[in-house]
């Protein structure tokens, strides 16, 4: 099997709260290699954000690494770290997350202010048929469905190829078939050699992920 | 997808917010331009008030000088020096003096030390017939304008001298003759250029014609010679006639001293008093608008930098909102990879977008405001380049001053605050 596109090493995390420290990661080894699409589920509170949001190098561990590609994220500087990111990780969310003045091509181009690349508008071009969103093209995210949105979230996180797609919570604001069209995506993304790590509390997305892992108090309790 | 188009786009979302803060931006400059302006305007209101007092004032003196002379014509004493043997009942009679002396004696008085006498003019009179003006009577004065005193300096002449080749001429003289200044007119064989016409006097000027002393001496063959020496005294007090009679007895011992009517002195006194008054009123005038102009810079002096605090807090205000109202944007943003200087780039972008568009609008409405109240005819002279360039320089400047802590504290958020509340 090729090396792991993304490997976590004893990872921990506890937040500083009112009543002491709150721990949300307590120890946590995983790896996701190309092709592989990793679901991880469990209880609210588990941990799981934190987890993923640490993977993607935004969140800066109490200890363990996190490498991207062969390269740990928190031994670099933070503008390498952001290029890293940029270059190599797509981000999906529950929230969607668009930049809600710009119109879906503006938003599916928007990652090349991080990192530019030659025919960025091209690709989006390309993103937004493949999600069939060519008759949205010029809409806010505001005038889009829920579903859609999701889309254009998936088509931005899309532009730069990354190896790596980290989704938290991507259904949780979708109904039953745009949830799954989603996961479908997903799953054709870890198909065609990408790596996906999943997290959410809905035990149906295990049917499209090649492992499930179930989390539990900031530990990974079953595989 | 740039920076640059990130902001174009989000003013163009939140066009209020962007207005409000252009509004800032633009009275605060707009204050500051149009203070300048209005001062400006000030300084030249000022310069055209001046030139016209002055010009009122010339004028004015002018007329008081003419009063001065009606009025004082018979007041106070000049004295005239005349050869000792010349008979003064002759001299009545005939209006002009019929014995001579040297001119010589005119140069002697100037290199002397006497105080008492201020001018000195030398002249040879003659009454005579006007072969070309059909034998008219004509009384012939040679000058050469008033003698500088050795020992002490230069005043200016009370009277101008008459250039060689020129004449001077009386009432009755240009009228008879049909002359007027610049035309030549022929005095016993000669060609003179006409260099003044007098008005009415109602006098023996009336039939004098002035001309230089040397052709004078040349025309009625008397070289070197003078029959008299005007001497005019300033200091005029009515005692000291004996004084100045005794003073020049001493310098010249075969003179006879006579007094004189004084309206030359009166006259030039006249000019003084009148230049002074001419000049305490314009320096009172500029005091005034001194005053003025310190109470409009004082109340500018307050105003503007009001308005430009003002101004900085509220963009420095609003863009604190502007970051709390992106912070998800923020996040997302980061989460895309963007580097935290472009997010205060973002922040500090749009700041000076506000700040130079504020700044040219603020300074044109500043200068067209000041222009509408400053009351100056001529508008592109009260244009001032460097104010422009000051004012859209200082605007991005402050706006960005004012936007650079909320803007840094965007590019300090932490992401993973806002990307996990779901
Ligand atoms: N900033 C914070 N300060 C203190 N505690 C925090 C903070 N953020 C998260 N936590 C705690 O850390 C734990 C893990 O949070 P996290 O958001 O990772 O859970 P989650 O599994 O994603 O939950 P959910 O399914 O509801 O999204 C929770 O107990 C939460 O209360
Ligand atoms: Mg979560």
């Amino acid at each position: 099997m090729s090396d792991p596109v993304l490997q976590i090493q004893n990872l921990k995390k506890t937040y500083a709260g009112p009543s002491g420290a709150v721990g949300a990661v307590a120890d946590i080894s995983l790896s996701v290699a190309g092709g592989e699409f990793i679901a991880i589920h469990g209880p609210s509170g588990c941990g799981k954000s934190t987890l993923l949001l640490a993977s993607g190098g935004l969140l800066a561990p109490d200890s363990g690494t996190v490498s991207v590609a062969g390269k740990d994220l928190y031994a670099m500087s933070g503008d390498e770290r952001a290029r890293h990111r940029a270059a190599r990780i797509g981000f999906v969310f529950q929230q969607f997350h668009l930049i809600p003045y710009l119109d879906v091509l503006d938003n599916v181009v928007a990652p090349t202010m991080a990192l530019p690349i030659a025919d960025g508008k091209g690709k989006a071009h390309e993103l937004i048929s493949r999600f069939g969103l060519d008759q949205r093209i010029h809409h806010v995210p505001a005038a889009l469905s829920t579903g859609e949105r999701q889309r254009v979230a998936l088509a931005r996180a899309l532009l730069h190829d990354p190896p790596l797609l980290l989704a938290d919570e991507p259904t949780g604001n979708l109904d039953e078939a745009n949830g799954e069209a989603v996961l479908a995506y997903l799953a054709e993304f870890a198909a065609a050699g990408g790596a996906v790590l999943l997290v959410t509390h809905d035990p149906k997305a295990a049917r499209h992920a090649s492992r499930t892992v179930l989390m539990r108090d900031g530990r990974i309790s079953k595989t | 997808m740039t920076i640059w188009r990130l902001i174009l786009r989000e003013i163009t979302h939140r066009k209020i917010g962007f207005a409000l803060g252009l509004l800032s931006v633009c009275i605060a400059v707009a204050t500051l331009a149009g203070a300048m302006t209005l001062l400006r305007a000030h300084d030249l209101r000022t310069d055209q008030i001046v030139a016209a007092k002055e010009a009122e004032t010339q004028r004015e003196m002018a007329k008081m000088e003419d009063d001065y002379r009606k009025i004082m014509k018979d007041l106070g004493f000049n004295v005239l020096i005349l050869p000792k043997d010349q008979n003064l009942a002759d001299l009545y009679a005939d209006d002009f003096a019929s014995k001579y002396m040297p001119e010589e004696y005119v140069d002697r008085l100037a290199k002397s030390d006497i105080v008492t006498i201020q001018h000195l003019l030398p002249s040879l009179q003659q009454k005579a017939r006007w072969p070309e003006q059909g034998d008219r009577t004509v009384i012939v004065i040679g000058t050469r304008g008033e003698v500088p005193y050795a020992q002490r300096t230069a005043k200016s002449p009370i009277l101008e001298a008459v250039r060689p080749g020129t004449i001077v001429l009386g009432y009755e003289l240009h009228r008879g003759a049909k002359v007027k200044e610049g035309d030549t007119i022929a005095l016993m064989g000669r060609q003179f250029k006409v260099a003044k016409c007098h008005g009415e006097r109602g006098n023996k000027d009336d039939i004098t014609a002035w001309i230089s002393l040397r052709e004078a001496q040349e025309i009625f063959r008397r070289p070197g010679q003078i029959n008299g020496i005007l001497a005019l005294e300033c200091v005029c007090a009515a005692d000291s006639l004996e004084k100045v009679r005794a003073d020049i007895a001493t310098i010249l011992p075969d003179t006879q001293v006579i007094e004189f009517a004084s309206q030359v002195i009166a006259r030039a006194e006249a000019r003084r008093r009148a230049a002074e008054a001419a000049r305490a009123a314009i320096e009172s005038e500029k005091r005034q608008r001194a005053k003025l102009r310190s109470e409009r810079e004082a109340f500018a002096a307050v105003l503007v930098p009001i308005a430009l605090v003002g101004c900085m807090a509220w963009i420095g205000l609003s863009t604190f909102g502007n970051v709390r109202d992106r912070r998800a944007e923020i996040g997302v943003l980061r989460a895309l990879g963007v580097r935290s200087n472009q997010i205060l780039a973002v922040f500090l972008g749009k700041a000076a977008v506000i700040g130079i568009a504020g700044g040219i609008a603020g300074c044109a409405a500043g200068f067209f405001a000041g222009t509408a109240w400053g009351d100056v005819g001529d508008i592109p002279s009260l244009f001032q380049p460097g104010l422009v360039v000051a004012s859209v320089g200082l605007a991005p400047i402050l706006a960005l001053i004012a936007a650079w802590l909320p803007a840094l504290l965007a590019s300090q958020q932490d992401p993973a605050i806002v990307l996990r509340e779901e």
